[in-house]
């Protein structure tokens, strides 16, 4: 059982940075994540994109500001539970709760913040017939250990970076790899592009395009895979072992609502008058997964609310406790892990 | 400058004409989302990247649209329940060569 102060249950820029101002309170945090990699929307869909209304950064990458919004929240030692998606919640007598996962972790803290964006990101799974039954069972749509395509024969159906980069790794490792997608053009990195043309060249990769993927045929396992030129609409049976769609991700707000929730167009209502909690005492939600009356889908509105839903949390936890806020430039910053930032003194020395 | 008129079938079938301002910067994803012809969290999920096609829907009138970008044209490759007149939404700016335009939405994706 993992323990914490706050359980911030998205890992993307708002719930990133309510670990700082949490840390600032000497409150510990804890993040869930349904993605492999911190960041959420910055780092899945657009980390190369400039954003232009972060204060005080005129222009500033999506993943740089994940990076930065990292190394700024390192002293308070956040921990990570990472391609895992918060699936139930149950309030314990104390008022605390436990949050498990699809992968069976269990996380308990006395508040919780669901900093969820759009939803946990799940695979954009194609339109098949039987996909379901071979799910696990020849087919995935996330590449976790490249090793278990080890000597196999893999086909691989996408057009953009991951079905790219994947296909380059695993023409290493797999006994055949081969590509399909709908168009002759490719959309990623050109190094990735070139390297798939030079790995055809060399017989590594069998490319078939344009063409899709029609149906899946297999007794208990996947075995074949039908693919329908495009152009000709003609079909051939390729033989695999495995198939990997990768058609990218698409948010879904998921098991979360289905706990006891307000929910107004697929976002969560709270107390915007004064700490973003939820209907449910203990719950915030903070950042793009929030509704109220003026809500703006902004990330500086994200960290604006994670503000404050640290210090009522604050209040929360230590109900007997008064505390005053402290400007970091005068109170400095103080980590978990012992390090200490803080404005240098100015020197009093005589002038002779 | 004006509103312009557009024709929009929402995806339960129903038909709506609403009115677009040509001088907001809007694209068509927007103004269905001004109207909430989707429910929110449905359509335009990456903002008007090009980078999804919660925003996908179909041209039915004959209207001169823009080319499509490489970015459109590569998620239209990767979209679900496409047509030859598929087009997204974020990416047709609203101007006043587009009055009288008539697209449906496509289906939310699974």
């Amino acid at each position: 059982m993992i323990k914490t102060d706050i359980l911030i249950i998205g890992a993307g820029p708002t719930g990133l940075f309510a670990v700082f101002e949490a840390g600032l309170l000497q409150l510990k945090c804890h993040l869930i994540d349904a993605l492999p990699q911190a960041g959420g929307q910055c780092s899945e869909i657009y980390p190369k994109k400039p954003i232009y209304d972060i204060p005080g950064f005129p222009e500033v990458l999506a993943g740089d500001l994940v990076d930065n919004l990292m190394e700024q929240i390192k002293p308070f030692q956040p921990g990570f539970t990472l391609g895992e998606r918060a699936e139930t919640i149950e309030k314990l007598d104390d008022g605390s709760f436990i949050v498990t996962t699809n992968k069976g972790t269990k996380h308990h803290a006395p508040v919780v913040a669901i900093a969820g964006g759009l939803g946990s990101f799940e695979p954009r799974k194609p339109l098949l017939e039987n996909l379901e039954k071979y799910e696990d069972n020849g087919v995935a749509y996330i590449i976790k250990e490249p090793e278990v395509y080890r000597d196999k024969k893999v086909l691989i159906a996408g057009g953009g970076d991951s079905a790219l980069d994947w296909s380059i790794f695993l023409a290493d490792v797999a006994k055949e790899v081969t590509l399909v997608h709908r168009r002759n053009e490719f959309r990623g990195a050109l190094d990735s592009v070139e390297k798939v043309q030079q790995l055809k060249n060399e017989g590594k990769i069998n490319l078939i395009t344009p063409a899709e993927v029609v149906a899946l045929k297999g007794e208990n396992r996947l075995e074949k895979v039908t693919v329908k030129d495009t152009s000709t609409s003609e079909e051939t049976d390729v033989e695999v072992d495995d198939f990997i769609p990768l058609f990218g991700l698409s948010p879904k707000l998921g098991p979360i609502s289905n706990w006891g929730l307000e929910i107004e167009k697929n976002a969560i209502k709270v107390d915007n008058t004064y700490d973003y909690q939820t209907n449910i005492p203990g719950i915030y939600a903070i950042g793009d997964v929030n509704t109220y009356p003026g809500k703006l889908k902004l990330i500086l509105c994200g960290f604006h609310e994670a503000t404050l839903m640290c210090q009522s949390a604050y209040q929360k936890i230590h109900p007997d406790k008064k505390y005053v806020m402290k400007y970091t430039t005068v109170g400095g910053v103080t980590g978990f892990d012992g390090s200490k930032k803080e404005a240098p003194k100015a020197v009093v020395k005589a002038i002779d | 400058m004006s509103d312009i008129k557009i024709k929009i079938t929402d995806r339960e079938g129903v038909s709506h004409e609403v009115d677009a301002p040509t001088d907001m910067n809007m694209n068509l994803m927007e103004v269905v989302r001004s109207y909430e012809l989707a429910p929110e969290g449905t359509i335009g999920i990456c903002g008007g990247m090009a980078m999804c096609a919660s925003c996908q829907c179909y041209v039915q009138s004959d209207h001169q649209l823009p080319e499509k970008s490489d970015d459109e044209e590569a998620m239209l490759s990767e979209a679900f329940n496409v047509k030859d007149n598929s087009r997204l939404g974020c990416q047709i700016h609203i101007t006043e060569d587009l009055d009288g335009l008539e697209v449906e939405l496509a289906p939310e994706e699974a």
